[in-house]
C-alpha cells in the first residue's frame, strides 16, 4: 500500500497521544511499517499539540510534509484551522465537535474568532464532525472521549476492528478496556449512522 | 524468531542498555533525553539507576561505574551536556574501561530549549565515538555496538539523538533472545598513570588519545553502520541521523553515503565516495560539522543558497534544495487557514504555586533573574514579571552580576527547587561570600516540573520510588551562613507580599523558599472550585491580572471596555489566590 499519512491534532490533555499511540500499534499488529512522531515538554502545558502517524510498507520520515496528510483527525474546532496547511489536496477530515477557548481569548489578551463555523465551513466542506465528549458521557466516563474520536477514526483507516481492539487491549490497563471499548464502538456507530 | 514492538528511540536505548549488559545509569531530567532514564527504570534489577542532582554528576557517576569496570550509561540533552563536560574531557584521555555510553538528545528547532547547539562538535572536541541513529532500530542496534567499542577502544562513546528520533516510534526488533545481557566485567586495577591525569601523566594519555582516534577512523572506514546506497552517481550525497529519512524521501534515487558512525570522520570511505559520483552534496541537520570536514579533505561540495544548517531539518526544506539543484520538483503552495487564530501558548497551570510568587514581585517592581523550568512562564503576559533567562543555575550569578554593575532597585533571583540542586547551591554561596545582597527566591514545589514530575533530593523518592533523605533548602541555606532565611506559604498573597517586600529591601543576601507543591504531580487539580458572584464584582480585573487559565471574561459592564470575571469550574484547581486578589469579595469557594 501507499504510505499513509494521519495527523491528530488539538489541545493539551484532550488523550490526543494515546490515539496516536493505538493508531499505531494499530498499523504494526497489521504487519506495516509505522512511524509515529510527536513534540512533548514546553508544548503540552495547555497548549495545541500534534502527534503524525505515518504506516505502509516501507516509511522514512517521521514527519508528514506540509500538504500531505490523508488525514487530518482535530479534537477540537479551533485546532482544525490551526492545522491545514497539512491537509493533502482531497484528505479526509474529522473534527471533534468541541471548543476549548484559548486562556489568550478567556484572558482578552487576543480577539475570539467570531466566524468559526463558517471558517470550518469553507475550509472543511466534506469534513465529518462526532460529539466526542457526549458520546463518552452516553458510555460512563468523559474520559474516554479519545477512544470515541479514535472509533470515529477508525472508519477511515485500512484496519479491521478487531486489529483495533487488539492494539487497545495492549495498550490499555485492564480495568479500564472496558468502558474505553464500549466508547471505542460507539463512534464506530455514531460517524456510520 | 524476532521480537518487534514500537519504540521511541529513548525507549530504545533503555532496552539496548539492558541487553548489553550495562549495570550502572546516570542522568538529570530534560527534554527530549527524559524517558530515557525512566524507561531505564523499567530494567531496575539488572541496571543500577537513578536521577542525579546535574548532568555533571551524572557523568561523574557513569565514569565513576566505567573505572571500576561495569558498563555505564548517561543520558541528557544538549545543554546538559555543557554542565558534563568538565569530567568527560579528562575521562577520554584516561579511557574508558568498562564500556561508557553517553546519549546526547539534542533539539534542533528549540521545540522546547533555549538553544539549538550541535552536539556533534563537542563529540569530536572531546575526541569521543560518535553514533547518529536515523531511528529506533538503528538506536537499539548502535547502544549495543557503542558498549562494545567503547571496551574495546577505550573510548567514552556518544549516541546523538534529535528531538525526532527521541519522539517518534518506529518498529524494533529487540530479537528473540533478549534479556539482561551477561558481560564479564572489565577487572579494576589501580593504575595511577592511567587514573591519575597529572601532567607527567596526561601527556602521554593524549598521545595515546589521538592513536585511539587514528584506529577509529579505521573502524569508521568498515563499519556496517557507514553504507553506500546504490543509485544515479551524477549525484552523490553524503548524510547522517534521521537526515537520512527525509533525503531517502526527496532524492531517493541517488548514491548514498549513509554515516551512522561520524566521528572520527571516515575519511578515506568519503573519499572513495567523492571518486564514485560527479558531484558530491552534504545535507545534515544543523552546523555543517561532516561538510566542513568533506570540504577539509579537499573535495568539492555542490553549493547551493537553501538555508539548511539552522533550525529543524524536514522533506519540505530538502524540495526546496531539489528544487534549487535540479529543477525537477515545485515546492508545493501550502495552504493555510491559521491567518488571525488566537495562538494557543503553554501556560501555567490553574492553581500553579508559582504564579503568586510572580505576581506579587510583579506588584514590587523588581528586576527579576529568572531560569529553566515551568516558570520561565512567568516571563508572559499578564503576569511579565521575568526580565532575563540563561541556563540551569544562572539566574543567581546574573542577578548579583547586575547588583556588582550598580543596577538600581529590587533584584530578585527565582529558580525551582530542582533547578536549585542542580547548579543554584554554588551561586546563593557565591552572594554570600561576596558581600551580594541580592534575595535569591526558590519556587520549592518538591518535583522536577517541565520535564514531566521526576523526582529530585527535595521530593523525597529516588528514580526506581525509593524512599530518599529529603534535602530542606533552607536549612541548605543556613548552614552555607545565610541569616536571612524565610519560608513563605506560596498560596498566601499577603506573607508573599510582606517577606518579599522585606527581603528585597533588606540590606542583606537573603533566601526566601516559597513552598506549594505542584498541583499536578500531588494530584491537586480538582482540589476545590471557586466561583464570581457577579452581582458583587466590579470588573475591576485584579483577578485577570493572575493569569490564570481558569479565569475568564465574563459580561462586559457598561462602558464595554471593562468584563467582570468568570471561573470556568473545570479548569479552577481551588487554590484561592483570586479570592485574595478581590477587593469585594466576589470570589469564594463552592466546593
Amino acid at each position: 500500500m501507499k504510505t499513509m499519512n494521519v495527523s491528530l491534532v488539538g489541545v493539551g490533555g484532550q488523550g490526543i497521544l494515546l490515539t496516536s499511540d493505538i493508531l499505531a500499534k494499530t498499523a504494526t499488529l497489521a504487519g506495516l511499517d509505522v512511524k509515529k512522531s510527536e513534540i512533548h515538554g514546553m508544548a503540552q502545558r495547555g497548549g495545541s499539540v500534534i502527534s503524525q502517524v505515518r504506516f505502509g510498507e516501507k516509511v522514512y520520515s517521521p514527519i508528514i510534509t506540509d500538504g500531505t496528510s490523508d488525514l487530518l483527525v482535530s479534537f477540537e474546532r479551533l485546532e482544525a484551522l490551526r492545522w491545514r496547511h497539512l491537509l493533502a489536496p482531497g484528505g479526509q477530515v474529522l473534527i471533534n465537535d468541541m471548543n476549548m477557548t484559548p486562556v489568550t481569548v478567556s484572558s482578552g489578551l487576543q480577539p475570539a474568532v467570531t466566524d468559526l463555523d463558517e471558517r470550518l465551513k469553507a475550509e472543511y466542506p466534506t469534513a465529518r464532525y462526532i460529539d466526542a465528549l457526549k458520546i463518552a458521557k452516553t458510555v460512563g466516563n468523559t474520559r474516554a472521549m479519545n477512544m470515541v474520536v479514535a472509533g470515529a477514526l477508525s472508519t477511515l483507516t485500512p484496519f479491521e476492528p478487531a486489529v483495533w481492539v487488539q492494539a487497545m487491549r495492549e495498550r490499555i490497563p485492564a480495568k479500564l478496556l472496558d468502558m474505553n471499548l464500549r466508547a471505542f464502538e460507539a463512534g464506530r456507530a455514531a460517524i456510520q449512522a | 524468531m524476532s521480537q518487534k514492538m514500537l519504540l521511541s528511540a529513548n525507549e530504545a536505548v533503555a532496552w539496548a542498555a539492558c541487553k548489553a549488559g550495562c549495570a550502572v545509569a546516570s542522568a538529570y531530567p530534560g527534554t527530549p533525553s527524559t524517558e530515557i532514564l525512566e524507561n531505564v527504570a523499567k530494567f531496575k534489577e539488572t541496571i543500577n539507576c537513578e536521577w542525579a542532582v546535574n548532568e555533571k554528576v551524572a557523568m561523574e557517576v557513569a565514569i565513576g561505574a566505567s573505572i571500576a569496570g561495569a558498563r555505564a550509561l548517561t543520558a541528557m540533552k544538549h545543554v546538559g551536556l555543557n554542565v558534563a563536560m568538565d569530567p568527560l574531557m579528562t575521562y577520554t584521555y584516561v579511557g574508558a574501561n568498562g564500556g561508557l555510553v553517553i546519549v546526547s538528545a539534542d533539539d534542533p528547532g528549540m521545540h522546547s530549549s533555549q538553544n539549538e547547539q550541535d552536539s556533534r562538535n563537542l563529540v569530536k572536541f572531546a575526541r569521543a565515538a560518535l553514533f547518529e541513529p536515523a531511528d529506533s532500530q538503528e538506536t537499539f542496534d548502535m547502544v549495543i555496538a557503542a558498549f562494545e567499542l567503547s571496551e574495546k577502544y577505550q573510548v567514552p562513546a556518544f549516541i546523538r539523538l534529535t528531538t525526532r528520533t527521541s519522539h517518534t516510534s518506529t518498529v524494533v526488533d529487540v530479537g528473540d533472545d533478549f534479556g539482561p545481557g551477561k558481560v564479564e566485567r572489565k577487572p579494576y586495577v589501580k593504575d595511577i598513570r592511567r587514573n591519575i591525569p597529572v601532567p607527567m601523566f596526561a601527556r602521554p594519555q593524549r598521545l595515546k588519545a589521538q592513536e585511539r582516534t587514528e584506529a577509529l577512523r579505521a573502524y569508521a572506514c568498515v563499519t556496517p553502520f557507514n553504507r553506500i546506497e546504490a543509485g544515479d552517481q551524477r549525484l552523490g550525497i553524503i548524510t547522517a541521523g534521521v537526515t537520512y529519512e527525509y533525503v531517502k524521501e526527496i532524492f531517493p534515487e541517488f548514491r548514498i553515503l549513509k554515516l551512522g558512525f561520524s566521528n572520527p570522520f571516515p575519511s578515506e570511505l568519503v573519499r572513495q565516495f567523492a571518486e564514485s559520483v560527479d558531484r558530491v552534496l552534504v545535507i545534515e541537520e544543523l552546523d555543517p560539522f561532516m561538510e566542513e570536514q568533506v570540504r577539509a579533505l579537499g573535495i568539492q561540495v555542490v553549493e547551493h543558497t537553501t538555508e539548511l544548517n539552522m533550525l529543524e531539518m524536514n522533506p519540505l526544506r530538502l524540495t526546496a534544495l531539489r528544487k534549487e539543484l535540479l529543477g525537477d520538483v515545485d515546492v508545493p503552495n501550502v495552504h493555510r487557514a491559521d491567518a488571525g487564530l488566537p495562538t494557543r501558548p503553554p501556560v501555567l497551570c490553574a492553581g500553579c504555586s508559582h504564579r503568586g510568587v510572580f505576581f506579587t514581585l510583579a506588584k514590587l517592581g523588581a528586576t527579576v533573574t529568572g531560569d529553566i523550568g515551568c516558570y520561565t512562564l512567568g516571563a508572559f503576559p499578564p503576569l511579565n514579571a521575568m526580565d532575563t533567562t540563561i541556563c540551569m543555575g544562572a539566574c543567581i550569578g546574573n542577578a548579583f552580576g547586575m547588583e556588582k554593575a550598580g543596577m538600581k532597585g529590587r533584584l530578585c533571583a527565582v529558580i525551582g527547587d530542582s533547578t536549585f540542586f542542580h547548579s543554584g547551591m554554588t551561586g546563593i554561596l557565591n552572594v554570600l561570600y561576596n558581600g551580594g545582597k541580592i534575595t535569591t527566591v526558590v519556587l520549592d514545589n518538591r518535583i522536577t516540573g517541565m520535564t514531566g514530575h521526576q523526582e529530585n533530593p527535595g521530593s523525597g523518592k529516588t528514580l526506581t520510588g525509593d524512599v530518599a533523605p529529603v534535602t530542606d533548602i533552607a536549612e541548605v541555606a543556613k548552614a552555607m551562613g545565610f541569616k536571612r532565611v524565610v519560608r513563605v506559604d506560596a498560596y498566601d498573597l499577603v506573607a508573599l507580599e510582606r517577606v518579599l517586600k522585606e527581603e528585597l529591601d533588606a540590606d542583606e543576601p537573603s533566601v526566601v523558599i516559597a513552598y506549594g507543591p505542584c498541583r499536578l504531580a500531588a494530584k491537586l487539580m480538582n482540589a476545590g472550585t471557586y466561583e464570581v458572584d457577579s452581582a458583587k464584582c466590579k470588573a475591576c480585573g485584579a483577578c485577570f491580572k493572575l493569569g490564570c487559565p481558569a479565569i475568564e471574561r465574563g459580561e462586559a459592564v457598561a462602558d464595554g471596555k471593562r468584563f467582570k470575571s468568570h471561573i470556568d469550574p473545570v479548569q479552577c484547581s481551588g487554590c484561592d489566590l483570586c479570592r485574595q486578589t478581590c477587593k469585594f469579595g466576589a470570589i469564594s469557594k463552592i466546593r
